[in-house]
């Protein structure tokens, strides 16, 4: 079956909300009918027909052809079963609280992606920027379930107050990676920099290469893990560079201890 | 009793008679094969029959590391209860003794059940708050810390409630020497058959019993029809030619194992001959009348 095309027929002129084009909201719907949603965020009108050229086709799959920095909220709450391809950028908030599913931007996205993601595999093959499945403000838990995949370099605090799930940064990472992480695991294959770790309840980092940790993260040996080498099998597809990390010998850190302290970071012996 | 003949063995028409239970199973790895058995066996152990032990267990197969969750070497166990809650309380009891204290070792599920039983969720308080968990693939893994390393443990494992025990063949001989070589080669032969067991010592069971006894408050006794000692004294079921009967009893995940397993044993049963091995196979049964699933030894033979 040919997915559902979105065609980038122009540049928007303002901020999008594509939260109301998930594939559960456009079943049923005829091309007419899609064309009249509206998406603008300000006063002036936008319809989805305004921004996008439509090919009709199957709307478990939805392809948008061209992106842009101002499409905003994209597959948020995405269920299941349905899948959302980008070719193109993407703006903040991609994937946000998405209960499963599928999302792949072949393109850099903004702020906040796979904020409180629940269960969706989220690939970003370009850049992503700051708080990358983080809460928002006010929020007491960042994603929380799922796995996000990003093959290029994240901003600052990526991770922070993730609950569950994993987080894969192929790129270099910004300041404070997995800051106040409660659990889950996240790896950076790259550079890292600022306090990685930060306030890290339970969680799991994953660093490619070593790094001066803070004080409060204490030497618990080199070891050969179990779970690691499950973790590398489970992780083959996704990333190669993190399942060949997980299968060398692990020199863990325990912390944070500056709080509960169960959390761990692992760098290669 | 009529019987039908394969290469000069005498098959009783009779069959098995079994019944439903509770099965559940693992897969325990370890660094080594060596270890990975050591802790099959000893959780397996003193689990013959559900009578006295309260489960019946035995090793499914052994699993290359190409063919484990972790890429080590492995053994697939399965355990049989009559009740769902007496298959997860000896699991839990038995992982718990046998196998988080087994060096090198980590549990994984060996099936996904229509039921399931908590495991690594009920070992986990082991961890006194250090244990830490992970979510792959929709599944949930305990890692443990203990002295050797880290305990891994799935969190839960699968249990079904359409598993089959009490399949079994009566081996038939001479003497001790060419009725064992028989059944060796038969319990051998059920070995290769996925999902199945036979949980008796070295897969055989040389007292078979019958329902009831002479003396009060026993409910099973010795199979006086099938011991050759008494063969003038009671109404035996044994030919003049008989000097020996072992049985193997199978209990598999399914009914379609049971079979399979009972197919494979009297295959190979009969391959060895009468003049090496055993001179009549047959089964036992409680006339059909206790047991949902009957196996006609006519149906399977070779």
């Amino acid at each position: 079956m040919k997915p559902f095309i979105f065609t980038l027929r122009q540049e928007p002129n303002q901020r999008l909300d594509l939260s109301v084009l998930t594939p559960d909201k456009l079943l049923g719907r005829t091309l007419k009918e899609i064309e009249a949603i509206e998406i603008g965020t300000t006063r002036l009108p936008v319809t989805v027909g305004d921004i996008f050229k439509l090919r009709a086709g199957d709307v478990h799959a939805l392809h948008y052809e061209g992106g842009s920095e101002r499409f905003d909220r994209l597959g948020a709450k995405l269920l299941p079963g349905y899948e959302i391809h980008v070719e193109g950028d993407v703006g903040a908030e991609l994937g946000r609280s998405a209960l499963g599913g599928s999302i792949t931007v072949v393109g850099d996205v903004g702020v906040y992606a796979a904020s409180q993601n629940a269960g969706a595999r989220i690939e970003i093959v370009g850049h992503a920027d700051d708080f990358l499945a983080a809460p928002l403000a006010g929020e007491l838990t960042g994603m929380s379930g799922g796995k996000v995949i990003v093959r290029g370099s994240v901003g600052v605090r990526c991770g922070d107050r993730l609950r569950r799930g994993i987080i894969i940064v192929e790129g270099d990472a910004g300041e404070d990676l997995g800051s106040r992480l409660i659990a889950g695991t996240i790896f950076a294959l790259h550079a890292v920099e600022g306090r990685v770790g930060y306030l890290n309840k339970r969680g799991t980092i994953v660093l490619a290469q070593p790094y001066e940790l803070g004080p409060t993260y204490v030497d618990c040996g080199a070891h050969h893990l179990n779970f690691a080498r499950l973790f590398a099998k489970s992780l083959g597809e996704d990333s190669r560079k993190a399942a060949t990390v997980l299968k060398q010998k692990l020199q863990r850190w325990g912390g944070d201890t500056a709080v509960y302290g169960k959390g761990e970071i692992l760098t290669p012996a | 009793m009529p019987q039908l003949i394969r290469k000069g063995v005498r098959i009783d028409e009779s069959f098995a008679e079994a019944f439903p239970m509770s099965g559940t199973g693992l897969i325990i790895t370890a660094p080594t094969r060596k270890w990975a058995l050591i802790a099959a066996h000893t959780m397996t152990g003193f689990a013959t029959s559900v009578i006295g032990c309260g489960c019946e267990a035995g090793v499914d197969l052994e699993l290359s590391p190409r063919d484990t969750p972790d890429g080590r070497p492995g053994v697939r166990i399965l355990l049989f209860a009559m009740s769902s809650k007496d298959a997860e309380k000896q699991l839990v009891n038995r992982l718990g003794q046998c196998v988080l204290t087994c060096p090198g070792t980590a549990v994984f599920s060996a099936f996904d059940g229509e039921f399931s039983i908590k495991v690594g969720d009920a070992l986990r308080q082991f961890g006194d708050k250090w244990q830490i968990s992970k979510a792959l693939d929709g599944k949930r893994y305990w890692r443990i810390p203990v002295m050797d390393g880290e305990f891994l443990c799935e969190a839960k494992v699968g249990l079904t409630k359409k598993s089959v025990g009490g399949g079994n063949l009566l081996v038939m001989g001479e003497d001790w020497a060419s009725t064992m070589r028989a059944t060796e080669a038969g319990v051998e032969a059920i070995k290769g058959v996925r999902d199945a067991i036979a949980p008796f010592p070295g897969g055989i069971v040389r007292s078979g019993s019958k329902v009831g006894s002479q003396y009060k408050g026993m409910g099973a006794s010795t199979n006086d029809a099938y011991c050759p000692t008494l063969r003038g004294v009671t109404a035996s079921a044994l030919d003049a030619d008989i000097g020996c009967v072992l049985e193997i009893v199978i209990d598999g995940l399914t009914s379609e194992a049971v079979a399979n397993a009972m197919r494979a044993g009297i295959k190979a049963i009969v391959a060895l001959g009468p003049k090496h091995g055993a001179k009549r196979i047959g089964a036992g049964n409680y006339g059909g009348k206790l047991g949902p699933f009957h196996y006609h030894l006519k149906d399977l033979l070779p």
